[in-house]
This record gives structure tokens, C-alpha cells and sequence, in this order.
């Protein structure tokens, strides 16, 4: 049996949970509603981000290119990712929302252009 | 000299919201003057995602919610100047700007709505003692280097301040390959918003230090390490508690200043509280026509409220110019009451208001099971019951019309405590 | 060979190099950082003062209002900001009130134009927000402000265009004399000089010491300030001491040249010459004791603190004149306050030795005293900016919006003689930076631009000395 502690980030009252796990059981206390618990179990079975970076980019009106992921992908693969991208190089012109690399990792989920980005 | 119905002084989220609600409400000449390169604002920095919740009803990035409003704009067939500086704007709606391109020159406007946005509080304005070396950065500095010109301000990274914008920076510095070993902040509690603790700060096991400060800075052309002391309730480092760290970047992230200098050469009350400009329901200033919204009024933690106050000062800019606004009638003086710190606006004529009226203000402190009370004439008006409240989160009251014309003259509202933290 | 070598750029050597370029010298300055007005000259009061509290049996005495009578002409002819403000040392006791007749018939003898001793009703009508227990005041209108800095930059530029030569980053390691000639060692090379002049301010007694035994003894003292915004510029008109005591001229309350409000400094003995750092306890002290100047200092617009170390030297006065021993080396030491309001008349007296010394000096027939004005935008009246930015579009760029300050601004500061090649540079020639936001936002523009004129790679660019590097590195991993 273990105890982890967390905040709940459902919304921003911010409650501080407590989380007792004992095997397959998950019981989650310090929660003021139902999306407590909800947010808890996926903290620890499963926690997702979406990933958030840059892409250099060529002839661009800036130097870099803002992506995301367009859905969140395992938090354990975060740096991974950022390997990947970041040998990455991109040539302006680029529209928002242009796939920048498919399914990365194999995670199913695309980087995308966050902005378009005109030539210099 | 040109003419404009509508001038407005800065494109970042606020101006454009302004200016296509503008010309929507029937404003048929609007002119943006932005001073960067491009429209957007600090939007265009900010690539991480989670703007956009209350309006689109998705999570985008920065740039992604500023070119929304930039395309929707352009395809409305508003004119915009970039790279241009407005030097002055005048009482008598007289505005002084100018570019490489255009030179120097004065646009005429009926109506001048002021977006100018805000700007960090930086180390002098804090005086930590210590040297003045390389690699002390504002953290939006820092941010606008990395994602946008794509250069890394440092190595080892320090962060004062746990203010969104510091939280958000400790994220990208990790994630682009350096090693953040901390934030401190001065006050018992963040800032920043709960979301922004969680994945940016514990996400990568960055510790948050409340109640600290930095004492010392060294290093004598670049910085070398820092030491940071714990504070009292009075905000002073208690001696003995001092700890040195060792990086060679340290990042702020102590505050936003709304930008008025504009405003106060116009000769614009200011409210002393906010920095920014005391504004009525229309979001217009002391000076009748010039209008103002967004950060450069109050500083904001959702783009989203910026942009809905930025539409109220683009509605009410197209009716003043269409002589609809009325300066008479019901009035109503806003009062920031006990555990209040501000509200905007500060006076609402109620004669105006077309369906409701959104107040905006900030508490004092963290509350926990309170309520925020609205008092008119003496008589409680109304009780709003608030699980949480914080300095970091703006309160938002929607009152409708009906309601807003039972007020007496003066409306006060303030926070009922149960039960402090 | 050179005629004469001046150590030290800053306001002395400076000012030196610039009066000695009227004549027929080959003239070298060195510098050991890496620009003009780095250290002392940088962080000070920026005063010229007066001159009654310089004692008149002293050279400070001696050259201090006759230093201030020479500002006005040379600021016009090299285009920099001087205003005489005036000065008021007021006094809070009857104590100090004598201390204000001393002060006032010291100025006397030393030569001080126009002194005035001051009742409570006129202090007060001067200077409304002045402490109203204020009992009376010495005013010596010819006290003035200036930017020192801006000062040492337009007096290198000019003799430089006179035909002297500038060497950064060129530190005096050792010196020999031997017969009629000067060896100067640097880390790459040597230099040889028939004279040299020391003014290597807080490193004068060690460049002194190379060749001759000690003469005196640099004990650094330290001063902190605090900068507020234009906006409190005019809380007083005028540069407010309270009564000197042993340790100095006692905390100022000041507006700046420039419009700022400078409050400050104390005085501490430190033992690193380098030690620029500020200190909380300095701080509050200075905040407490401004005060009692003025009740309503507003605290809350600070927009920077900052400390300077003076050259102050055992010796109880400056030192000045040919070295004792060693023919041919001109020291200026101990150089403190008052040297930047004696720096010209030092000058003045710095070319009548040497032509003493030499036995006569040529003066050039194209000697030119001015300087190509220096263009500073945000003064201009709107006609002449309209016409600036038709010949030149980089006017009409802002990149530092507190002060604005055009890109035409940085990109001169950074071509003229003596240029700006860091982001202080830029800052200290253009006041871009120096505003209220520090720098938060005109900061990367004023990288990229210094990277673009002095075609080098951003990550090159310095916010000051050689290891104050901005950038550590590019994001990403990629051949760009």
C-alpha cells in the first residue's frame, strides 16, 4: 500500500488529494467534488500532457516555429519528443495547423504549426 | 493628416478584440498602430497552450489565438501600421506616431481606444542588493528570446517569482535542455495559476519556495549564484536562513506594470491601485472618447476576460462615435470594500448597459469558504458564496441590466470571511 | 613611440587626452576594459559641484570651481547634456547652520559665483517638497548636473578625431623607465612613450608604484544609489545635499540630467577596488536618511540601485603633478569628488605642465573642439523629426520605448569614434535600456542590432565586460 499526495488541477480551487493505492484499489480523499477522483486515478495510472515547443525554421519570419502535439501524449515520452523536434528543421512559409511530424513516437498524436509563419 | 473613426493604440489581444467588435458595431474606419513587428502582442510568445477556454472552447497556444483574431480582423478590412511607434496621443484625439516607412505623422481619430498593454516589474524596481552581472532576465524577456529568436538565456536557471509567466519559463527552460533548480517566492502563496504549479513546476520536480526571497546576487560580469533567505511576515529575509545556489541565469517573474505613459502625457486619471486608467462601463477613460482595455486598465490572468472587456471598448467606441453613448442618467460609483482590491470600472451608468455588466476585480488574500458581498445604500444587495479566492485569480460578477438598476449610487463590494488561510 | 600614453579612460584621462590633442602629440589612451567611462566615471553623482566644501588649502580646493566654469563651453562644443540646477545644502540644527556660514565663506575664497544663504520661507519657496522642518539652506546656483559618462565618451570621440588613439581592452601589466622613455607591457605587445599620465583612477597607485616608489595609497570607498523614474524628476528642481560630515558630502536627493531622481550615496570602505555590489543594509540606510531631505520620496518608482567605488587615496587630497622621482610621469590620483567637476581645470593644468615640462607644445592649426552634434530624437521638434526619418527610416524606428530612443540613435552611438560594441555601450551613449523597463523590452532588439552593424553573431554580443556573455547558446540542434 502506498500514499500519494497531489493537487487536483479539475479547476482552480486546487484541493490537495490523498491518494492511497493498494493494488488494483484506488481510493482518493481531499477531493470537495466528483472530478477529483477522476483526475487522480489518470495521474497515476496514465498522466498526459500536451507538449508544447518550437521548431527552428528557415528563411522564417522569426527564428523559430511555435508546435503542439494535438493531443496529449504519455508525460514519460515529454523529453523524448523534444529530441525528436529538436532536429527538426522547418522552411517558411508554414500555415497554422500544417502537420510538422506525424504521429511522433507513435503516440498517434501530430506536432503541428501553432502560428502560420511567412517568409523573412 | 488622415482620419479615422476609430484609433487603436496597440495590436495585441486586447486592440484587436477592440477593434473587430468596433467595426462590427458599425465603425467604418478603424487604423491599429502596433509598435512590434507584428500584431499579436505577447500572445506571439506565449506558445504554450490553455488560452481560449471561454471563447473558442479549446485549449490553443498564444499564437494560435492571436491569429484567429489577426485573420478575422484582416478579412474585415481593418487597417493596421506596424512597427509603428505612437510618440503622442493627444486630448484632442490628435494621435502622433510614426514608422520607417511612413515617417512621421498625425492621425485624426473620433475615438481613440488605448491597448497598450503592460510590462514586468523588473530587478531595480525590487532592489535586490548584489551585483548587476549578465543573466538576470525578466521572464518574458527570457521567454521572447527562447521561443521567438531561439536563443537560450542560460544554463542554470533560478526563477523569482511564481507569477505565470515564471512558472511557464521554468517548464521551457527544462524542456529545451536546462536545468531549473528553483523558484522562490516572497509571498505565503503562488500567484500563479494551480494548473501552472502542477505541470510546470512539479511535472519536473522544481521546487517552489514560499515565503523567500533573494538576498544577494553575484557574480560580477555574469551571474554565478544567488542566495536566496527565507522572510518574515513582513516580507524581510530572517537572518540565518540564507542558502547559496549557484546557476548563471536568474529569471523575474515579479509583476506586471500596466504600460500608461500614453495615457497619463494625455492627462488620463489613473487609478493608483491598478496603474492603469480609471475606466466607466463603456471601458471609457476620465477623457470622453478615449477608451482603454486589456492590461493596460488591469493586469489580467486570462486572455479570455481581455478579451471580453476588449469587445465592451470596441462596442462602446463605435457608439460613441455614433453619438449613442450617454454621459447623463442613473450612475452608479464602484467601491472596493474590505479584502477588495480593486474593481473595474470604477462607475457605471447604468443607462448604457445593453443586457449586463461583467466586474472585474482581485482579493486581497487567500480565502477559503467566503463570500463576496454586494452592498448598495447601505443594504445588502447580494451575496455571492466563494469556495476559493485568490490574489492570483480575478473574480468575475455578471450583473444584469435589471439588477443594476436597483442599485443605489454606490455599490460596494467586499469579502466576508469564514474562514482565512 | 608615442609622445604621451594616457592610462585610463575615464573622466580624467579623458578629459587629458582631449585638451593634449589640440597640439602636435602622437597620444595613446589605454584601457583596460573593454570601454570608455566603465568604472568610477560610471557610478557617481553626476554633479558638478559648486566648490565650497572643497577645502581651499587643497587642490580640491584649488581646482574645483574653476573646473565648474569650464563645463559650460565644453559641453557646448562636444553636444552634451549640462544643466546648472543650483544646489541647496540645507540644514536641519543650528549646528548645521553654522556649518552652512563655514561652507559659504570657504566658497568664497575658492571663488563660487552668486552664494546665497537661505531663511526657512525661501528654501521652502525654492523647493515646496523639501522636509518642512528645514531651518535654512547655502544655494550656489552654479551647481550642476551632468552625465559623466556622456561626458568621458564626447571628450574621447573628440580627441580622437584630434588624431589620439583609443586601445581597449589594453590593461597595464608593468611599466619600465629607462632613460628618456617609457615601456608599457600589456598582455599582446608593448608600447613605448616619452610621457606618460596616470589616470588610472582606482589603479593609480599600483600604475605609479611600476616605476617610482609609493606615493600614496588608493582606499576605495563605495557609494550606492537609487534611480527613480522620469516621472518623480521634479520632486525638487534643484540638487539637495544635506550638511557634508568626514564621510562626505553627505545624501543627495537629486533630479538627473536626464530627469530622473538619484538618491544617495553613503560612503564605505571596501577592500576590493572591484566590489561594484549594492547592499540591502546600504540601501535602507540611504532610503531612511533621504527622508529626512524630503518626506515624500516616492520609493515605490525606483527603477534601478546601483554602486560606484571612489578612487579616494590615503593621502587626504588629490594627488596631481609630475612624479617626484620619475621625470616624465604625470599622476592624477586619489582622484574623488570633486574630480569630475575638476576634470577640466585639472586638464588645463595637466597642458601647462607638459608644455613646461617639454619646454613647449604646438597647437595643431586644425584642432577641432566640436563633435558631430549627436542627434537625439525624442528633442527634436516634430518638423525636424518628420525630415529626420525622410533621410534616415532607422529615426523612425523605436526600439526603446521608456526613453525613445530610434534604431538612427544606436546605429550612430555604435559607428562613431569610440563606439558603443556592448549592450551598456549603447545604453550609456543612447539611454537605451535606462528606462523604467530596464532594458525588458529594447534589450534583444539592441543585441540583434549591435550583432547586424558590427557583423558579428548574436551570441557575441556582451551586455558588458568580455565574460558577460547574454546568450548561452541556440535553442534546437540544427545546421541553420
Amino acid at each position: 500500500m502506498s500514499v500519494k499526495s497531489l493537487t487536483c488541477i479539475a479547476c482552480p480551487v486546487g484541493c490537495q488529494l490523498e491518494v492511497t493505492i493498494n493494488g488494483e484499489d484506488i481510493t482518493v480523499s481531499g477531493n470537495a467534488c466528483n472530478r477529483g477522483p477522476e483526475y487522480a486515478v489518470n495521474e497515476l495510472t496514465n498522466p498526459t500532457r500536451v507538449l508544447t515547443t518550437t521548431v527552428a525554421i528557415k528563411d522564417g519570419f522569426l527564428n523559430r516555429l511555435p508546435v503542439n502535439t494535438n493531443m496529449e501524449i504519455p508525460k514519460g515520452l515529454l523529453f523524448e519528443a523534444m529530441e525528436i523536434i529538436n532536429k527538426t528543421l522547418v522552411v517558411a512559409p508554414v500555415k497554422v495547423r500544417d502537420v510538422i511530424i506525424k504521429d511522433i513516437l507513435g503516440t498517434g498524436a501530430d506536432v503541428l504549426a501553432s502560428r502560420s509563419m511567412s517568409k523573412k | 493628416m488622415r482620419d479615422y473613426e476609430i484609433v487603436v493604440v496597440g495590436g495585441g489581444p486586447a486592440g484587436l478584440a477592440a477593434a473587430i467588435e468596433a467595426k462590427k458595431n458599425g465603425a467604418s474606419s478603424i487604423l491599429i498602430l502596433e509598435r512590434d513587428r507584428e500584431l499579436g502582442g505577447i500572445l506571439q510568445q506565449c506558445i504554450h497552450n490553455g488560452f481560449g477556454l471561454h471563447i473558442f472552447k479549446e485549449q490553443l497556444t498564444g499564437p494560435e489565438y492571436a491569429e484567429r483574431f489577426i485573420v478575422e480582423m484582416q478579412e474585415m478590412g481593418i487597417d493596421y501600421m506596424v512597427d509603428t511607434m505612437v510618440l503622442e496621443v493627444g486630448d484632442d484625439k490628435r494621435i502622433h506616431a510614426m514608422n520607417p516607412k511612413e515617417g512621421y505623422f498625425i492621425v485624426q481619430a473620433k475615438a481613440v481606444i488605448l491597448s497598450m498593454g503592460c510590462r514586468e516589474r523588473t530587478r531595480g524596481a525590487i532592489s535586490i542588493p548584489g551585483y548587476r552581472p549578465a543573466g538576470v532576465f525578466t521572464a518574458g524577456t527570457a521567454q521572447r528570446y527562447t521561443n521567438m529568436e531561439g536563443y537560450m538565456p542560460g544554463k542554470k536557471v533560478f526563477i523569482l517569482g511564481s507569477g505565470d509567466i515564471g512558472l511557464i519559463m521554468a517548464r521551457r527552460m527544462v524542456l529545451e535542455g536546462a536545468e531549473v533548480i528553483g523558484v522562490a517566492e516572497v509571498l505565503p502563496f503562488s500567484g500563479g495559476l494551480k494548473r501552472n504549479i502542477v505541470q510546470c513546476l512539479d511535472d519536473y520536480n522544481i521546487p517552489l519556495y514560499l515565503s523567500h526571497t533573494i538576498t544577494e546576487i553575484r557574480g560580477r560580469e555574469r551571474l554565478e549564484g544567488i542566495t536566496v533567505a527565507k522572510v518574515d511576515e513582513n516580507r524581510r529575509p530572517i537572518i540565518g536562513t540564507e542558502k547559496y545556489y549557484e546557476c548563471d541565469t536568474l529569471l523575474l517573474s515579479v509583476g506586471l506594470i500596466p504600460e500608461n505613459e500614453l495615457s497619463r502625457q494625455a492627462g488620463i486619471k489613473i487609478n493608483p491601485t491598478t496603474s492603469g486608467p480609471l475606466v466607466n462601463e463603456s471601458m471609457e477613460t476620465s477623457i470622453e472618447g478615449i477608451f482603454a482595455c486589456g492590461n493596460v486598465v488591469h493586469v489580467h490572468d486570462l486572455v479570455d476576460f481581455v478579451t471580453e472587456e476588449s469587445r465592451r471598448a470596441g462596442l462602446n467606441a463605435a457608439r460613441y462615435v455614433k453619438g449613442e453613448l450617454k454621459a447623463e442618467g442613473h450612475s452608479v460609483d464602484t467601491q472596493a470594500g474590505p479584502g477588495i482590491v480593486y474593481i473595474v470600472p470604477s462607475k457605471i451608468r447604468v443607462d448604457n448597459i445593453e443586457s449586463s455588466l461583467d466586474l472585474f476585480m482581485r482579493v486581497n488574500n487567500v480565502y477559503h469558504n467566503a463570500k463576496l458581498q454586494l452592498i448598495s445604500g447601505g443594504q445588502v444587495f447580494k451575496e455571492y458564496k466563494k469556495k476559493h479566492l485568490a490574489p492570483g485569480e480575478m473574480e468575475k460578477i455578471r450583473l444584469s441590466k435589471k439588477q443594476l438598476q436597483e442599485l443605489g449610487n454606490d455599490l460596494q463590494i467586499k469579502v466576508v470571511v469564514e474562514e482565512v488561510v | 613611440m608615442y609622445d604621451v600614453v594616457v592610462i585610463g579612460a575615464g573622466i580624467a584621462g579623458t578629459f587629458i587626452a582631449r585638451e593634449l590633442s589640440r597640439y602636435d602629440l602622437k597620444i595613446a589612451i589605454v584601457e583596460k576594459t573593454n570601454d570608455v567611462a566603465n568604472s568610477t566615471t560610471m557610478a557617481n553623482s553626476a554633479i558638478i559641484h559648486a566648490g565650497y566644501d572643497a577645502p581651499a588649502n587643497k587642490k580640491k580646493g584649488y581646482f574645483n570651481a574653476k573646473g565648474n566654469a569650464l563645463y559650460d563651453q565644453v559641453c557646448e562644443e562636444l553636444d552634451v547634456p549640462f544643466k546648472r540646477i543650483g544646489s541647496l545644502v540645507v540644514a536641519f540644527s543650528e549646528e548645521d547652520k553654522i556649518t552652512l556660514q563655514k561652507l559659504y565663506d570657504n566658497g568664497v575664497e575658492v571663488g563660487v559665483p552668486d552664494m546665497e544663504i537661505l531663511n526657512q520661507e525661501q528654501v521652502l519657496a525654492m523647493e515646496p517638497n523639501l522636509n518642512q522642518e528645514i531651518l535654512g539652506a547655502l544655494h550656489a546656483p552654479s551647481g550642476g548636473v551632468i552625465s559623466p559618462w556622456e561626458m568621458a565618451i564626447a571628450l574621447a570621440e573628440n580627441a580622437m578625431e584630434n588624431g589620439a588613439e583609443l586601445f581597449l581592452n589594453k590593461e597595464v601589466k608593468d611599466m619600465k623607465k629607462d632613460d628618456d622613455k617609457f615601456t608599457l607591457y600589456f598582455e599582446d605587445g608593448t608600447m613605448e612613450a616619452k610621457y606618460v599620465i596616470n589616470c588610472a583612477g582606482l589603479y593609480s597607485d599600483k600604475i605609479n608604484n611600476m616605476v617610482a616608489a609609493p606615493l600614496f595609497e588608493i582606499k576605495p570607498r563605495r557609494g550606492q544609489y537609487y534611480i527613480l523614474d522620469k516621472s518623480e524628476g521634479n520632486l525638487v528642481s534643484k540638487v539637495i545635499f544635506q550638511c557634508p560630515s568626514e564621510k562626505g558630502k553627505g545624501i543627495l536627493v537629486s533630479p538627473t540630467v536626464h530627469g530622473n531622481l538619484l538618491v544617495g550615496p553613503d560612503s564605505e570602505p571596501i577592500n576590493n577596488r572591484d566590489d561594484i555590489s549594492t547592499s540591502r543594509d546600504a540601501l535602507d540606510m540611504i532610503r531612511e536618511t533621504a527622508l529626512l531631505t524630503c518626506k515624500n520620496i516616492p520609493y515605490g518608482k525606483v527603477i534601478r540601485s546601483f554602486s560606484g567605488v571612489r578612487s579616494t587615496a590615503d593621502y587626504g587630497d588629490f594627488i596631481i603633478g609630475e612624479s617626484p622621482e620619475v621625470k616624465g610621469l604625470i599622476n592624477i590620483g586619489g582622484f574623488e569628488s570633486p574630480g569630475l567637476s575638476s576634470a577640466p581645470a585639472v586638464a588645463n593644468y595637466v597642458v601647462d605642465l607638459m608644455k613646461q615640462i617639454t619646454g613647449g607644445l604646438t597647437e595643431k592649426a586644425d584642432f577641432n573642439p566640436r563633435r558631430r552634434p549627436f542627434i537625439r530624437f525624442e528633442e527634436l521638434p516634430e518638423d525636424e523629426k518628420a525630415e529626420l526619418v525622410r533621410k534616415d527610416p532607422k529615426y523612425g524606428r523605436v526600439i526603446c520605448r521608456c526613453e525613445v530612443i530610434t534604431e538612427g540613435e544606436i546605429v550612430d552611438a555604435i559607428h562613431r569614434k569610440a563606439g558603443a560594441t556592448t549592450v551598456k555601450g549603447v545604453k550609456k551613449r543612447t539611454r537605451a535600456g535606462m528606462g523604467r523597463c530596464q532594458g525588458g523590452f529594447c534589450s534583444p532588439r539592441v543585441v540583434e542590432i549591435l550583432a547586424r552593424e558590427l557583423k558579428c553573431d548574436v551570441k557575441d554580443i556582451k551586455l558588458d565586460g568580455p565574460s558577460s556573455y547574454i546568450l548561452s547558446d541556440r535553442t534546437k540542434n540544427v545546421e541553420e
